[in-house]
């Protein structure tokens, strides 16, 4: 359906291009307009660039279309797709205008389309991968390329003396050889669209891509070479101009890569003085590299190979150089004016295929032609990577060797370089062109069509990704020394003494000359992961604050935003308030919605901002504010937070190191277990046993079960910085005994002492209400390598903790007072008088308090307890309506 | 040196040497030219100075160490076989000698956890079997330019750490160490092609 639209909608547009000329054509010139026309119809002065606007808009909107169907660009490549719509685009022009109007022009494929998707590809391009690769790479470009064009150009030579190929194609030897090497070359516009959707391994891909771009010198020389030839004709040709033609390759290639590389420096050069123009940084990037391109072409040099050695060799100090908003935009503008060049490229293709004018067909021709250049490939390949298997430390195996052959895709340079042939000297040409359409179509579409499955049912290894890590990082920087230094012991210079040499010298005097003062670090790798850990940390952890945020007010949005309440709404508030009056002495009735508010701000502050500023001994609760989110993400970018856990973690190691130290959840077990045993022996009233009971098997259930998920998340993950959802018991806990820490003190709760609150600490946090409030995406900040540093504080915090606490029966009589009324005023309290006095890191005042209570609160407590089973049983009604709250809490969080 | 170099009776236990090393005949042969070229007084071992020589090595951040893994226990002498050794961890790993090598040989030196354990060794210094957060600390002062500074590069120290420790202990055991790059092709990272 969808594509089906795709030519309707380009019709008018291409149409309108084309209908309107003719009209407008005699209309302006035809009557000058007497005076002051009010209205005027310019088309000619905007056509050009209009009709490229068009062109370009028309190639989007079908990217757009192709893309709606993920089932459809699966299975067939973009640029399969896109051949195709030019076919037909290229079809109702022809039908229009009765002429083929639009074609892929050489002079715009050269000079604009190529530049972007070549300059992408190589500023892109992995470079310690191609390096790695260089020989393999440059073997099959220059030998694999000299091969098929030989092999291909002599074989068709000797079908057409056989006779297959009709008469009527006028050629001769050199003819098929210019033929041979213009479609022998393996194109990276092709290979590109077709191989980034496979997803094969990265040294297949490497090689595949890397020949294709290097090839180009390769090309460019045999076209020019044999095209000169042509044009001499074959009887004037000397020795000494093949002596020519083997040196105009090397002039060619090298000196396509010296161009390349000195733009490179000047590029690189520039950038480092940018420090007060940030805003032409990706200007310059552009300007220099297409400045590259336009200078090797104008030296007739391979300018492909130039503007690639320039990507390659200005990235590493380029990036360095610019700003981080630079960085971006020069990725995106790389990335869309490539993306944009390969569409109209392949949609251009496809157009061009119609104009029947320009093409002779002959099938002997095409169909020998065909069946050389992939016989051919496959036989170079097979050849190839045999004797450089001799030499390659991982050889390429057979599953490698049929990618590679069947990889071989012929696209649009082939196709610019058979139309700029001259038709006067090469007769054949319509022949030329025909086969060579066919060709690029065969590959492009059958072979990219195939090539999926093919990878699919060989099982080529594909690529993985995975997120770098540090450790990685360092580690592959030592192999690399320590290869260097076995190389230095042995005594041979190999490719990992070289690349010693060429590291020092760049840091002795490349970085030195081209990159800014400030910029030397951001050169060094392992400097850079780190930075990106953290930036990925810091943005995760603002995404999924974000995230937890609406998560957690999603089972309170019906409150907040509709003014007919739900009936959970409705409950909650009156549970709440209900408790409110029962259980503290009250001071102002609040609304529903103001505590609801109140809970969520206490939380979101509480159970994600702490953790990380909790080993701040002066840092206060009542203090954070909405500024604080700022301040902590600023914070995160510094990197000084990690510094800071590890050094508690230390100290709390120090401290405690003997003591304990068991993991978090084992004593977060530990402690339920003695939760569950107190209740047993508490002998509390029945019914309150009974709702408690309840209550405390869901809760368990739940965290018993997101115990479970997280230790197997943490498995999975264990290598990398991935944020898992995880019950994080810990960074609640870490919310809730500093929240109701600070709120113990607080003058107005009079009767329930402030023991009281700490020690239902444990149980809250255990098990309590954790599922309540937290939705599981609050979690998910979490980064793996810091709960390992979260677990260690918490579980040093519950080794101080813990032993009284756990002896201490009291602190199991609270439970069955209706927790959700006093949360709700404890976060109020503290959102409404800010108390900085009471700043203690909760660790230390935790301990402090434990030690203490254990002796002086249980009395306390014990008074109290007639005054709460009272509570409890009249107002059993807020209990149960608490518990309801809970699960649908629960539910909601779930969902 | 000045050795013919034709026939293998130069080297002295050259069968046990390969036995246990795997190195064929000519690579053999090399490494034992160059073991002499480096042997400066014909003493028939190495010392220290005889590897400090090495002009690259002086500039390698990891040169004194990989110096020292030749040297293990504190010995000031490194004979042939002891320097075919530790060059045998860097010997290609062959599939197909992987494949019917015996179960109940020792693992070859060039095996995947040999070659690892030689990198761990160079980390840790004091031999606990652990690298400590100073260690790693250490390691990353000689890889990290100058421009990082002490703090930062504490930091990263600390991350690096973290990111491996597993048991909570801070430090990277031997299994953390393999663990943290178990997706990286080893085998492939630490080997020399012409060591074969």
């Amino acid at each position: 359906m969808l594509r089906a639209a795709v030519p309707l909608l380009g019709l008018p547009l291409a149409g309108a291009g084309i209908t309107e000329e003719p009209t407008q054509e005699p209309g302006s010139p035809g009557e000058p307009p007497p005076g002051l026309a009010l209205f005027r119809w310019q088309w000619h002065e905007v056509e050009a660039p209009y009709l490229v606007a068009l062109w370009i808009l028309v190639a989007s909107l079908a990217k757009i279309v192709f893309h709606l169907s993920r089932k459809v660009t699966s299975l067939v490549p973009e640029s399969c797709l896109l051949i195709l719509l030019g076919l037909v685009l290229g079809g109702v022009v022809l039908a229009v205008a009765k002429k083929a109007e639009y074609q892929l022009e050489p002079g715009t494929f050269f000079l604009f389309l190529l530049p972007p998707i070549v300059l992408d590809s190589g500023y892109f391009m992995p470079s310690r991968l191609f390096f790695d690769n260089l020989g393999a790479i440059l073997t099959y470009a220059v030998v694999g390329t000299l091969w098929n064009a030989f092999t291909t150009g002599a074989a068709l030579w000797g079908l057409q003396q056989a006779g297959l190929v009709a008469p009527r194609v006028q050629a001769g030897l050199l003819d098929f050889l210019l033929f041979g090497s213009l479609i022998s070359a393996v194109d990276p516009v092709a290979v590109l669209a077709v191989f980034e959707e496979v997803h094969v391994n990265e040294t297949l891909f490497i090689i595949v891509f890397g020949e294709s771009l290097l090839n180009d010198a390769v090309t460019v020389v045999l076209y020019k070479v044999c095209n000169s030839f042509v044009e001499m004709g074959s009887a004037k040709v000397q020795a000494t101009d093949y002596l020519k033609g083997v040196a105009s390759l090397f002039v060619v290639s090298l000196g396509g890569a010296a161009v390349g590389l000195v733009f490179a420096f000047l590029l690189a050069l520039t950038t480092r003085f940018t420090k007060r123009v940030r805003i032409i940084e990706p200007l310059l990037v552009f300007l220099l590299a297409y400045a590259a391109y336009l200078t090797a072409e104008m030296a007739s040099l391979s300018a492909i190979l130039a503007v690639t050695m320039c990507g390659l060799g200005c990235k590493k100090y380029v990036e360095a150089n610019i700003s981080h908003k630079s960085r971006t935009t020069v990725k995106y503008t790389m990335k869309t004016l490539a993306s944009c060049a390969e569409t109209v490229i392949f949609m251009l293709l496809g157009i061009s295929a119609v104009d029947s004018s320009k093409w002779a067909w002959d099938s002997g021709l095409v169909l020998g032609t065909l069946f050389f250049i992939l016989f051919f490939r496959a036989l170079g390949v097979v050849l190839q990577t045999w004797v450089l298997n001799q030499f390659r430390l991982v050889p390429l195996d057979k599953i490698d060797q049929v990618v590679m052959s069947y990889g071989g895709l012929r696209g649009a340079v082939a196709f610019a370089l058979v139309i700029l042939l001259d038709r006067n000297k090469v007769p054949a040409k319509d022949y030329f062109v025909a086969t060579t359409i066919v060709v690029v179509f065969f590959t492009v579409i059958v072979q990219g069509l195939t090539i999926k499955p093919l990878v699919k049912w060989l099982k080529v290894k594909r690529s993985e990704h995975h997120k770098p890590t540090l450790n990685q990082e360092l580690h592959e920087h030592t192999f690399d020394h320590i290869l260097a230094a076995v190389e230095d012991v042995v005594g041979h210079h190999g490719y990992h003494y070289w690349r010693d040499r060429w590291e020092q010298f760049d840091k002795k005097y490349l970085s030195q000359l081209l990159m800014r003062r400030s910029a030397y670090r951001i050169r060094d790798q392992i400097w850079d992961v780190y930075y990106r850990l953290n930036i990925r940390d810091a943005i995760s952890f603002v995404g999924g604050h974000v995230l937890s945020s609406t998560g957690l007010s999603l089972p309170s949005m019906p409150s907040r935003n509709s003014v007919a309440e739900t009936s959970v709404t409705n409950l909650l508030r009156e549970s709440g308030s209900g408790a409110c009056l029962d259980l503290q002495v009250i001071d102002t009735v609040r609304s529903g919605r103001d505590r609801e508010d109140a809970v969520m701000h206490h939380l979101l502050c509480g159970g994600l901002y702490k953790p990380r500023r909790r080993y701040k001994a002066s840092c206060s609760r009542h203090f954070i504010s909405e500024d604080a989110q700022e301040r902590q993400d600023k914070e995160i970018f510094q990197q000084n937070m990690k510094r800071r856990l590890e050094s508690f973690k230390s100290t709390k190691h120090n401290i405690c190191f003997t003591k304990n130290k068991p993991r978090p959840r084992k004593a977060g077990r530990k402690k339920k277990d003695g939760v569950a045993n107190a209740d047993a022996t508490n002998g509390k009233p029945p019914r309150d046993l009974g709702f408690q009971d309840t209550a405390a098997v869901t809760l368990t259930v739940e965290s018993e079960e997101e115990e479970s998920d997280s230790s197997e998340t943490e498995k999975e993950d264990d290598e990398g910085i991935i944020f898992v959802a995880r019950a994080t018991s810990e960074v609640l806990q870490e919310g809730k005994v500093s929240g109701s820490f600070e709120v113990c003190p607080s003058p107005r709760i009079i009767p329930p002492s402030p023991t009281c609150a700490e020690k239902e600490l444990p149980w809250k946090s255990g098990q309590g209400d954790q599922a309540v409030y937290v939705s599981s995406e609050t979690t998910k900040i979490v980064p793996v390598d810091m709960q390992t540093g979260w677990n260690q504080s918490i579980s040093s915090l519950e080794s101080l903790a813990s032993p009284p606490c756990t002896q201490a029966p009291t602190l199991t009589r609270l439970p069955p007072r209706p927790l959700g009324a006093e949360e709700p005023r404890a976060a109020l309290d503290l959102l409404s008088d800010p108390r900085p006095g009471f700043a203690f890191p909760p660790s230390l005042a935790k301990a402090g308090r434990s030690r203490s209570e254990s002796s002086a609160d249980i009395p306390q407590q014990q008074e109290l307890q007639p005054l709460m089973g009272h509570k409890d049983q009249t107002h059993l009604s807020p209990g149960t309506a608490n518990s309801h709250w809970c699960i649908q809490f629960n539910k909601g969080g779930r969902l | 040196m000045g050795s013919s170099g034709s026939h293998a009776t130069v080297i002295p236990d050259g069968d046990s040497i390969r036995r246990e090393t795997g190195f064929s005949q000519a690579s053999l042969l090399r490494l034992y030219h160059r073991f002499r070229a480096l042997d400066r007084n014909k003493k028939g071992y190495l010392s220290r100075m005889d590897l400090q020589q090495i002009g690259a090595l002086a500039v390698n951040p990891l040169g004194d160490r990989i110096i020292d893994s030749f040297f293990p226990d504190g010995s000031q002498r490194v004979d042939f076989s002891g320097f075919v050794r530790v060059l045998a961890h860097f010997r290609p790993v062959d599939e197909e000698e992987a494949g019917i090598r015996d179960p109940k040989q020792p693992e070859p030196l060039n095996s995947r956890m040999n070659k690892l354990r030689f990198a761990f060794q160079l980390y840790d210094l004091d031999r606990d079997g652990k690298i400590s957060r100073h260690e790693m600390l250490q390691v990353l002062r000689l890889m990290v330019g100058v421009q990082v500074t002490e703090e930062q590069l504490e930091s990263i120290a600390d991350r690096t750490v973290q990111e491996a420790d597993e048991d909570g202990d801070g430090a990277v055991s031997f299994l953390e160490f393999t663990k943290s790059l178990e997706k990286m092709n080893i085998e492939q990272k630490m080997s020399i092609r012409i060591l074969k």
